[in-house]
């Protein structure tokens, strides 16, 4: 993320990001991106909307401009009310959303945002979303990290899946949940009945702590034999597959540190 | 060999805005700082010194003041605050995914740190006036100097905010080269008084020595060609700090 914004040297190979050498044309690209950084570095010195006004001034947006963009920004994320309150004293959602104002002050042609929505309570997250894909509708085009991936799964229409620093998988989200998820998952109890069943009837299935999930493509089948056979021992629930199964099963249950 | 263009002046302006803001806090230590000294020192302990070279001792002391209040401006702006913008509100962060380059934001921060210099000077000027204490019009060229001066002390301090491993380690640089060079540098007493080598020491590797010279020819109106050599010492050591500051912070920073 940090060799795209011209943050970092690249370690090795070559990076265009639109159309430009990142070693080369730092300045130029840098003008044309906007930035969610994952952590907060709003500057504290100012206010919400002085904050607006001043990192316009580092892309040289002149003033009249850059207060517009501002007031306009300012209303986008719905911070009109905190237009003069110092940045110490607005709640974790209203400074991501200042930050995703700040990152739209040059009307950028790319914005990357890391973790976007770290730390957040459903409502700030939820109106992050939306925000999010109002831009998306508007046709801009944004490249998003996460570790969320009910996040990802909302968001993205093209999704890359990384472990260790190696793409495991890539495309939508539908797409690789049908392939490595299957359409329905079943989950239930570890017990030595269900699984002895489930080995009868040749089906595989994953270790998650002390339950046992089953991707299977007759789901149904597999959840009334469970039924049939460990009713009394065993809760036993069908659901829909998510990119978090696809994600484990991808990369195990390890942690990863 | 640096990458600075007209952005840098938003990495000024950012600081100034800041400044302007708490303006109240900002605005008093010059006023106040003078006074104390001169009333302490200058007339208090002064009343036992009749003269320090022909020199009445407020007399003497005066351009001190204004060197050593130029001295601590800058170098503290651009270490304990420059710090706290770069390490805890990462401020250079959030610049540097603009246009705006590291070498930039490293040369507006030195910039803004002589500015800061500057104005104190300016706001000592009126004060020292008052007090009858330095000769006019040439005391006015205080305040340009004071930037260069400045600028000396905010490159070695951004030298010393590139290396330093935490906020706490720069106190080391404040007690071990700051606090000596408010006594040692010809301030509070001649530089001669000391054993020679002492002054050459002084006059080789205590800015202040030259800040104080030049300064005292200044507000006595009385210059000499070893301010030439102070001015040329001063503006060699400039550029040098200037430069080895982005050097150090691009080693800091670009990782």
């Amino acid at each position: 993320m940090k060799i795209i914004q011209c943050i970092s040297p690249k370690t090795g190979g070559t990076l265009e990001v639109l159309g430009m050498d990142v070693e080369t044309h730092q300045r130029q690209i840098k003008s044309r991106l906007g930035v969610v950084p994952q952590e907060t570095n709003l500057d504290p010195d100012f206010s919400a909307y002085r904050n607006l006004l001043v990192y316009s001034r580092y892309f040289g947006i002149p003033k009249p401009e850059a207060e517009k963009r501002a007031k306009d920004l300012l209303a986008f994320m719905q911070l009109e009310e905190k237009r003069d309150v110092l940045i110490d004293k607005l709640s974790g959602g209203m400074k991501r959303r200042l930050i995703i104002a700040r990152a739209l002050v040059n009307e950028p042609e790319l914005l990357i945002l890391d973790e976007p929505t770290i730390g957040l309570d459903p409502q700030a997250r939820h109106l992050i979303w939306e925000k999010l894909r109002s831009l998306q509708a508007e046709g801009n085009t944004l490249v998003l990290t996460t570790h969320y991936l009910d996040e990802a799964e909302r968001l993205c229409d093209r999704l890359v899946i990384m472990d260790h620093g190696k793409i495991l998988v890539e495309g939508a989200p539908a797409d690789l949940i049908r392939e490595h998820a299957g359409n329905d998952v079943v989950e239930v109890e570890r017990t030595e009945k269900v699984v002895a069943r489930l080995d009868e009837l040749g089906v595989n299935y994953d270790l998650a702590g002390d339950m046992l999930q089953v991707f299977t493509d007759r789901p149904n089948d597999v959840a009334r034999e469970l039924l049939e056979t460990c009713r009394h021992e065993a809760a036993v629930t069908v659901r829909p597959a998510t990119l978090e199964d696809v994600f484990l099963r991808l990369t195990g249950r390890s942690l990863r540190e | 060999m640096v990458d600075i263009t007209g952005r840098v002046r938003s990495v000024w302006r950012r600081n100034w805005d800041a400044f302007l803001r708490t303006y109240q806090v900002n605005f008093i230590p010059p006023f106040i700082e003078p006074v104390l000294y001169l009333l302490a020192l200058g007339f208090g302990l002064g009343t036992y010194i009749e003269a320090v070279d022909g020199i009445p001792y407020p007399v003497f002391i005066a351009p001190a003041l204004v060197s050593i209040s130029v001295m601590y401006s800058s170098f503290f702006e651009c270490t304990y605050s420059s710090f706290v913008r770069m390490y805890y509100q990462k401020t250079f962060d959030a610049i540097i995914a603009t246009p705006v380059s590291i070498d930039e934001v490293i040369a507006g921060e030195m910039l803004w740190g002589a500015t800061r210099g500057m104005i104190y000077a300016a706001l000592m000027l009126p004060v020292l006036l008052l007090f009858g204490v330095v000769a006019m019009p040439s005391s006015l060229l205080l305040i340009p100097f004071a930037y260069l001066a400045g600028l000396l002390f905010a490159g070695i301090a951004m030298c010393f905010t590139a290396i330093t491993p935490s906020i706490d380690a720069l106190n080391y640089p404040s007690f071990l080269f700051i606090t000596p060079m408010f006594l040692f540098s010809g301030t509070f007493f001649p530089l001669d008084l000391l054993p020679q080598p002492i002054q050459y020491f002084a006059l080789a590797a205590l800015p202040l020595t030259h800040v104080v010279g030049i300064n005292r020819a200044i507000t006595l109106s009385t210059f000499t060609p070893v301010n030439l050599f102070s001015l040329a010492w001063i503006a060699v050591a400039t550029i040098f700090f200037f430069v080895l500051a982005i050097r150090l912070m691009r080693r800091r920073l670009i990782v």
